[in-house]
């Protein structure tokens, strides 16, 4: 694999770019005017924490292809823990770098016309599918500089499109594996649920780059359309040397819902968000979260629920541990905009500190423009009670086995209540590899 | 020698420079019961958490001594592995983690890595306690000491003494709180304990629960000393007339000590 030094990036690197893909016109001219969007555009500002001195400037966002495999036996340790390798997913795919390595899909789902494939397949396959819903609805691409930097750069990603009335019980399965630490990975996902379809659809993010620098700009878009059920997972693990921008994004149309099971278990700086767009009425969007901070790293988590239909539910629910010197902060955001009668937005954020460097911060936000509604909001940050401590080691159990106890018990009840169950265990795995 | 040897000496204990502990003096044998008894804030919890190595407790002077082993150089969960255990007047509530996950944890922990208790024996072991206790099963499943009643919490207190089987047991203040029907069933817990290799130190405020264990020492404390030592019909008489003929005695007029001891 070669990989070019040359930076920055120009019209002329875009231009290539795309031919290289072989993308159709209007992905080129889309690249081309969030380039120039880009120059212009401010950083975001996520609320409590600066960014300004994160690295999301140097990096190589050259494509980068990854060798292949033939089987799941060939991959490291680290991914065949993510996987059942013995008994693999029906629905599977394995983007190495920026290319495919490994990808299934069933017969049954395919004459379905199920459309489950990476994002450039997909534009030369289903042009004006993809077209009709990329950065659209969900992600706008002048939201600010990383949306903008984020459509010009996209190398990699995938589409899934599940059509009207077609439910999916087996979960379709998908591992991001950025194996190359020296690029970049500007990763697109779109997921729509076509009118009354269902899917449980489980992502995971992996990298190794302890110390080498690089940044992963991931937009997710997840269009669930009149009566869909979408069950999303991901649990996402880029390694210290990685500063994370990762965007998860839906939009429910009526009796829609999106449930959310969310593992935050990077080790370097993140900024999170995840926003559902609750358009039609009675839709619904739940989303449960857990994250493990260490080292030195910050993070800043915003999830929000921005309610337009009437009669539309959302719960937050995101629990934290930081260990070290680990600092993040949780943004938990109720809006209700004027006409969404009889929603409900209930909140709950909780932060535990392991250490005297840890930190924490838990924002409890309601905006509610609409007088019949329900809303509600819990939100708490606190050490480790050596009362706790004390009473668990009188039995014998070691200080980090004590703590380990702990860790467990304070993420048992969202972990818990995931609702798909390889992404409790992989969380509780993971989980299990970070607080040791 | 049957059972190990708690020995305490001298022992001075303060509190955020506050002294409450003024020279305690107690021997404690394998195969002996003993019971400390005294009024309120005279020094008694306080003792039971200076030997178990409450986080709060500065040990100024004296010694504590296990078969010649220096106690006060452990850690907490080093004295528990060296066989002492104390049943917690106030048990914290941990969210999240089961009392099953828990006593394994704590089973495992003494028996070391490589040794652990095997699942099936574990279950076996703890079903015939819970029994034995008269404890609803389901509390092995639930969260520990999360929203258990007072009773509820000193039951599972001797559920962990009965299953991690110390040398040496100090109870603090084990049967407050107890109606008379837990109260048998706790004490049925302790007198199961009884043999050659273990001690216990019981540490109570009424003589009520010396009715179902009988201690083969009674120690009464006041001033955060040991004033007085006598045999179970020390504990009768104090049940007949009280404290105040021990106060006289000994020409004693506040028996308390330091603030809220």
């Amino acid at each position: 694999m070669t990989v070019e030094t040359k930076l920055p990036y120009d019209k002329d690197y875009i231009v290539q770019f795309s031919q290289d893909r072989n993308e159709p016109d209007w992905m080129k001219t889309l690249r081309l005017q969030a380039l120039e969007q880009a120059d212009s555009l401010d950083m975001p500002k996520p609320d409590k924490t600066k960014i300004d001195r994160w690295n999301f400037s140097r990096f190589n966002p050259n494509y980068a292809e990854g060798h292949a495999i033939s089987s799941l036996n060939e991959l490291p340790e680290e991914l065949k823990a993510l996987l059942d390798v013995e008994n693999p997913p029906k629905n599977l795919l394995i983007q190495r770098n920026h290319s495919v390595a490994y990808h299934t899909l069933s017969e049954e789902l395919k004459e379905k016309g199920v459309i489950f494939t990476d994002i450039f397949t997909a534009m030369q396959n289903h042009s004006d599918l993809v077209e009709q819903y990329y950065m659209k609805d969900a992600v706008s691409v002048d939201e600010h500089r990383l949306t903008a930097l984020h459509a010009a750069l996209m190398n990699g990603g995938l589409f899934v499109y599940v059509p009207k009335n077609v439910q999916i019980v087996e979960p379709i399965q998908v591992v991001f594996w950025q194996e190359n630490p020296e690029t970049a990975l500007f990763n697109h996902v779109l997921v729509v649920a076509d009118e009354s379809s269902s899917l449980t659809y489980v992502e995971n993010y992996l990298s190794q780059n302890e110390t080498e620098e690089t940044v992963a700009n991931v937009v997710t878009e997840v269009i669930a359309k009149d009566n869909a059920k979408i069950s999303f997972g991901a649990v996402d693990h880029f390694a210290a040397g990685t500063t994370t921008y990762m965007n998860r994004r839906g939009v429910t149309y009526r009796d829609a819902s999106i449930d959310w099971a969310l593992g935050q278990m990077n080790d370097g700086h993140t900024v999170f968000e995840n926003l559902t767009h609750l358009i039609g009425d009675n839709s619904s969007g739940h989303a449960k979260m857990v994250t493990v901070g260490r080292g030195k790293q910050i993070q800043n988590f915003t999830t929000k629920s921005l309610h337009i239909g009437q009669d539309s539910d959302a719960h937050i629910l995101q629990h934290g541990v930081m260990k070290e010197g680990a600092t993040a902060i949780f943004n938990a955001i109720g809006k209700i905009e004027h006409g969404a009668t009889r929603s409900n937005a209930e909140q709950e954020s909780r932060v535990l500190m392991l250490s005297e460097k840890a930190r924490g911060d838990a924002n409890p936000i309601l905006l509610i423009d609409e007088n019949d509604v329900t809303a509600g909001h819990a939100a708490s940050v606190g050490r480790v009670d050596p009362m706790q401590m004390y009473y668990l080691m009188s039995r014998g159990i070691s200080q980090a086995e004590a703590e380990r106890l702990i860790i467990h018990g304070f993420l048992a009840p969202v972990v818990k209540q995931l609702p798909i169950a390889s992404v409790r265990e992989q969380l509780t795995e993971l989980i299990e590899r970070k607080v040791y | 020698m049957a059972g190990s040897t708690l020995e305490i000496k001298n022992l001075h204990v303060s509190i955020e420079g506050n002294e409450i502990l003024k020279g305690v003096n107690l021997t404690i044998k394998g195969g002996e019961f003993h019971a400390v008894m005294g009024p309120n804030g005279t020094g008694k919890s306080t003792l039971a958490s200076a030997i178990m190595g409450h986080p709060k407790f500065e040990i100024t002077e004296g010694s504590i001594t296990l078969d010649g082993e220096d106690v006060l150089e452990m850690e907490v969960d080093e004295r528990a592995r060296a066989g002492l255990f104390l049943g917690m007047q106030y048990p914290s509530e941990i969210s999240g983690v089961t009392t099953s996950d828990f006593l394994r944890s704590s089973i495992n922990a003494k028996r070391g890595e490589g040794n652990e208790i095997s699942l099936m024996k574990f279950i076996k072991e703890m079903d015939e306690a819970l029994d034995f206790l008269e404890i609803d099963k389901n509390m092995a499943q639930r969260y520990l000491n999360e929203g258990f009643s007072g009773g509820e919490k000193k039951r599972n207190e001797i559920l962990q003494l009965m299953l991690l089987k110390p040398e040496i047991a100090i109870l603090d203040e084990i049967d407050s709180g107890l109606d008379i029907d837990a109260l048998k069933v706790v004490s049925k817990g302790i007198n199961k304990m009884r043999e050659d290799n273990f001690g216990c130190l019981i540490i109570t405020h009424y003589q009520r629960l010396l009715n179902y264990i009988t201690p083969d020492q009674v120690h009464v404390m006041m001033q955060g000393r040991v004033v007085k030592s006598g045999g179970p019909e020390l504990a009768q008489r104090l049940e007949a007339e009280g404290y105040e003929w021990i106060k006289e005695e000994l020409g004693i007029e506040d028996e308390t000590v330091g603030q809220n001891a």
